[in-house]
């Protein structure tokens, strides 16, 4: 295992204790249903009457971070929770549509926790840590009791006990909802906690305010610096512990499902900190999204998943055919995930829709104005079920697809086509979550941990809510029960120094007064990384785009218009900061996803399939977890590799013929 | 497409405000109301001007964070959408559209169409919550909820916080907001133990914020994208009475 160069020591209190930065994943051994258990038992623990002295800052109030933030309230902790909204209850978590799963085996069909354990790794094509993947199965029943507790509306059965669906193609039905807004109850759920504590006294809330960089002092995560977007006051934040639960980096795409604020700037600070980055290249691609009209477009919408369940996929077989649908006989359509897959049929996991969408639309058989897009058909399903079951089960999607694109999928068939999703790459962290910086730990989307490759539907909000309420709680009192706190306060130099660069790096912006607006040079490496580093990768393309990632970064830094000033609520401002982090971002994706010279996942190397086409694994050579270290020189990150071991689940190749 | 648009320019909480004109020359029939303003302010930001701020955030109508009095109505003429998903086919060429921010006492401006909605967040600290720490639950199937009381809880519980009742009520009221939590975790078995000190102390820190009262007019539930029932109201005020018969004061920290 390699280990980086440098070691660092620091005196704490009395004792002195060695952090060392390495790749030491953490994980427990002996059998894996008890992992977990053990290392529960071995974590040190804080005294209740002591933890008010400890003091944790939490970026992010989304399900990890609101979940995490209300619970150590709750234990006594004395936390600073940040956000970027207006109000915690606004972070993106709110989004997600379809589910939550969890093994509870309610429907009596087979599920168990080792059942999601194993769908689990192979759904993320054996590219996850089996450990950490246990454990997340094992606390999802723990998730679903505590946000019944907190009064999560769930769907119910008429004898009042909870409803389940099969969601992403499982076999098993496992999947909580709340209709078609999961998301949005769970996180109402983790704000609601969130705000009993703020009452208490526990928690201290900021919001309307960006973490602009990290701070170490003697290697260990200290403390952040913030700027306070209403008044532009750059501030000083000192902890024992730092939580980053700050979410994906889709947006590094421009154009993807994410919120538009939704950036990479709290970890990609803290990855030039120190902390590594894990699997940069895993995005997930999201096979049903409504596609893009026109250069105005500023973010794109999911249609659940759910819609595969009744909808037929197709597109002319003759290419360049501009007949309306309902013109193009049954003979001339060409349903080809049916005919390519005729055991999963339109129900192939995402990066299977997704690549398959994308190789028809490249032949120029693609439908609508772009040519982007293939057809997502009701008729038939209507036909057999009659239009009143396809309302029930689909009304609020097919109004919300109405009202985006002005027609009736009703009558005509829906145009659908990939778009960015998920992010499964994040900062590295080891099985109690913490990164390569003593004291940083990373939750949610913003790690790389538990998904893989690819993220099987319904397990994004399993993953927040494992780590915010069942997981950090126990590994950040182990880490803080072996230091003493405080001992620092904002005036050491390493405070005055990280403010002293964010202050310049905002001064710098401002004062370019160049001739293009932030928004173009997002767009512009939006679509470098989307036609070079997207739903299909290959060495020329890539090493194109790292050509000119850097070239772009340059022009950036010479040209952009921010105006304004520093001093007040200046959303280009904002902006401007979080695209400059991710022209610096791109480059280490596009690294990545050259390194690794197979197809795994959502991460297809062209030089790298079956005969048909199919992505195909090198688990020889690439069954490892790739861990960036910044180096100074952004061209030159430093590979770290974190072997991975299959115990339990061999690995296999999916298949769904 | 071409439009004129009046938006209410304030550069701060301290300095009065004004309604600027401004031309929007190639306004596609696609586009969204927000991606609408962002190409005016791409075009005001190379003329060198101070581009609109604007709240936005998951652009799909989930988070609540957007917030525009467009032609005098909460989220524009469409019902039961926000802002962010109006289309620009719903305007007419050669129209005047006038962009407001919220307008309600506890909601100060922050900057042209952008203000400050924390006083939301206090109502919900007041009691919007079951005391539930983590680790305390029971197997979620132990407290069985009938489909008919949980299919209305999650009717209110749809409520996304954006403000638009408050602004849209000539009282500058908040009693939708506050009902929709009230009904949302009074309609569950979990949420009774808690359920009258709620209501006073939710109430009791609406009014401390400077909400008005609810003289029942409506205009809240026309305006909410999430279309909350005036039922809540109902099931608040019955909610009230209780406590009050029950002698349950307020305990607002």
């Amino acid at each position: 295992m390699s280990k980086p160069k440098q070691e660092t020591k620091t005196r704490t209190g009395t004792r002195t204790m060695e952090f060392v930065a390495s790749l030491d994943s953490k994980q427990p051994s002996g059998p894996i249903e008890q992992r977990w258990d053990k290392h529960r038992f071995e974590m040190k623990l804080v005294n209740p009457a002591n933890r008010r002295r400890y003091t944790v800052i939490v970026v992010g109030s989304g399900l990890a971070g609101g979940a995490a933030a209300a619970t150590l309230g709750e234990q006594g902790y004395n936390v600073k929770c940040f956000c970027y909204q207006d109000s915690p209850r606004r972070a993106h978590s709110i989004a997600a549509q379809g589910g939550i799963n969890a093994a509870k085996n309610y429907r009596n069909d087979g599920d168990s926790i080792y059942r999601l354990f194993y769908d689990t790794v192979k759904g993320g094509d054996f590219r996850a840590r089996e450990s950490n993947v246990y454990r997340l199965a094992q606390v999802s029943v723990n998730i679903i009791d505590q946000c019944v507790a907190q009064g999560v509306p769930f769907a119910r059965e008429y004898g009042g006990y909870l409803d389940n669906r099969s969601f992403g193609g499982a076999q098993v039905s496992r999947t909580f909802y709340a209709r078609g807004q999961t998301g949005q109850q769970l996180l109402l759920g983790a704000y609601q906690a969130l705000e009993r504590q703020i009452a208490a006294g526990s928690v201290k809330m900021f919001s309307r305010t960006e973490m602009l960089d990290l701070v170490v002092v003697d290697g260990r995560a200290r403390g952040i610096i913030t700027r306070d977007m209403v008044t532009g006051k750059i501030e000083r934040h000192v902890a024992d512990a730092v939580v980053l639960a700050t979410g994906g980096y889709g947006n590094v795409f421009y154009l993807s499902t994410n919120a538009k604020g939704c950036n990479t700037t709290a970890i990609w600070r803290a990855h030039r900190k120190g902390a590594f980055f894990g699997n940069p290249c895993f995005t997930q691609i999201h096979p049903t999204c409504i596609p893009v009209t026109g250069d105005h477009q500023s973010k794109l919408t999911l249609m659940s998943e759910s819609l595969r369940n009744d909808g037929r996929i197709w597109v002319p077989k003759k290419k360049g055919d501009s007949r309306p649908a309902s013109q193009i006989p049954e003979g001339e359509r060409d349903y080809y995930l049916e005919e390519r897959y005729p055991s999963f049929g339109n129900l192939v996991p995402r990066d299977v829709a997704s690549r398959n969408a994308k190789h028809v639309c490249d032949q120029g058989r693609g439908v609508g104005s772009s040519g982007l897009g293939v057809y997502l058909d009701f008729a038939d399903s209507i036909k057999r079920l009659g239009k009143p079951k396809i309302v029930e089960r689909y009304g609020n999607l097919f109004d919300m697809y109405a009202q985006i694109t002005g027609e009736d999928p009703y009558e005509t068939p829906m145009r659908i086509y990939p778009a960015i999703h998920y992010t499964m790459g994040g900062l590295w962290v080891d099985y109690n979550l913490m990164s390569t910086i003593p004291g940083l730990f990373v939750a949610g989307e913003a790690n790389f941990s538990d998904h893989g490759a690819n993220r099987l539907g319904a397990s994004a909000l399993m993953q927040g809510l494992a780590d915010g309420y069942f997981v950090l709680p126990y590994t950040i009192a182990n880490f803080l029960a072996q230091i003493k706190p405080g001992g620092l306060d904002t005036s050491d130099a390493a405070f005055a120094q990280a403010e002293a660069e964010v202050a310049g790096r905002t001064q710098k912006l401002l004062k370019l007064k160049g001739e293009h607006t932030v928004d173009s040079f997002h767009r512009e490496l939006g679509k470098i990384m989307w036609d070079e580093c997207g739903m299909a990768r290959n060495e020329a393309g890539l090493r194109k785009a790292l050509k000119r990632i850097p070239e772009l970064r340059s022009e950036f830094w010479e040209n952009v218009r921010v105006p304004g000033e520093g001093g007040e609520l200046n959303q280009e401002l904002e902006k401007a900061g979080r695209v400059a982090d991710f022209l610096e971002l791109g480059e280490l994706m596009c690294m990545d996803a050259l390194t690794r010279a197979e197809s795994c996942g959502g991460h297809f190397r062209e030089e790298s399939q079956t005969e048909d086409g199919e992505a195909l694994r090198d688990d020889e050579n690439c069954a490892f977890v790739s861990a960036w270290a910044f180096t100074g020189n952004l061209s030159k990150p430093e590979l770290h590799k974190e072997p991975l071991e299959f115990e339990y689940v061999k690995p296999s190749q999916r298949s769904y013929k | 497409m071409k439009l004129t648009l009046k938006v209410w320019r304030q550069k701060n909480g301290s300095t009065p405000g004004e309604l600027k004109t401004y031309p929007a020359d190639h306004v596609s029939p696609d586009m969204s109301f927000l991606e609408m303003l962002d190409e005016v302010n791409q075009a005001l930001i190379m003329q060198g001007e101070d581009p609109i701020a604007f709240d936005h955030d998951c652009r799909e109508g989930i988070c609540g964070m957007c917030s525009l009095m467009i032609n005098g109505v909460a989220h524009g003429p469409k019902e039961a959408i926000t802002t962010c998903q109006l289309h620009m086919r719903s305007f007419k060429d050669g129209e005047t559209i006038t962009i407001e921010p919220w307008r309600a006492k506890p909601f100060p401006i922050i900057k042209d169409l952008v203000v400050d909605r924390e006083s939301f967040d206090r109502i919900i600290q007041a009691g919007g919550f079951i005391s539930a720490s983590t680790g305390s639950a029971p197997d979620g199937n132990a407290i069985p909820v009938a489909k008919p009381d949980a299919d209305k809880s999650m009717d209110a519980a749809a409520c996304i916080g954006c403000g638009a009742c408050a602004a849209a009520c000539p009282n500058g009221s908040a009693m939708l907001f506050t009902a929709a939590k009230v009904a949302h975790l009074g309609h569950l078995p979990q949420g009774q133990a808690e359920r009258h000190q709620r209501v006073v102390n939710m109430v009791a820190t609406q009014d401390a914020e400077g909400f008005g009262n609810c003289t029942n007019i409506g205009e809240c539930a026309a305006v909410c994208p999430k279309e909350i029932s005036l039922d809540t109201i109902a099931m608040l005020n019955r909610d009230l009475v209780i406590a009050a018969l029950k002698g349950i004061e307020p305990v607002v920290k």
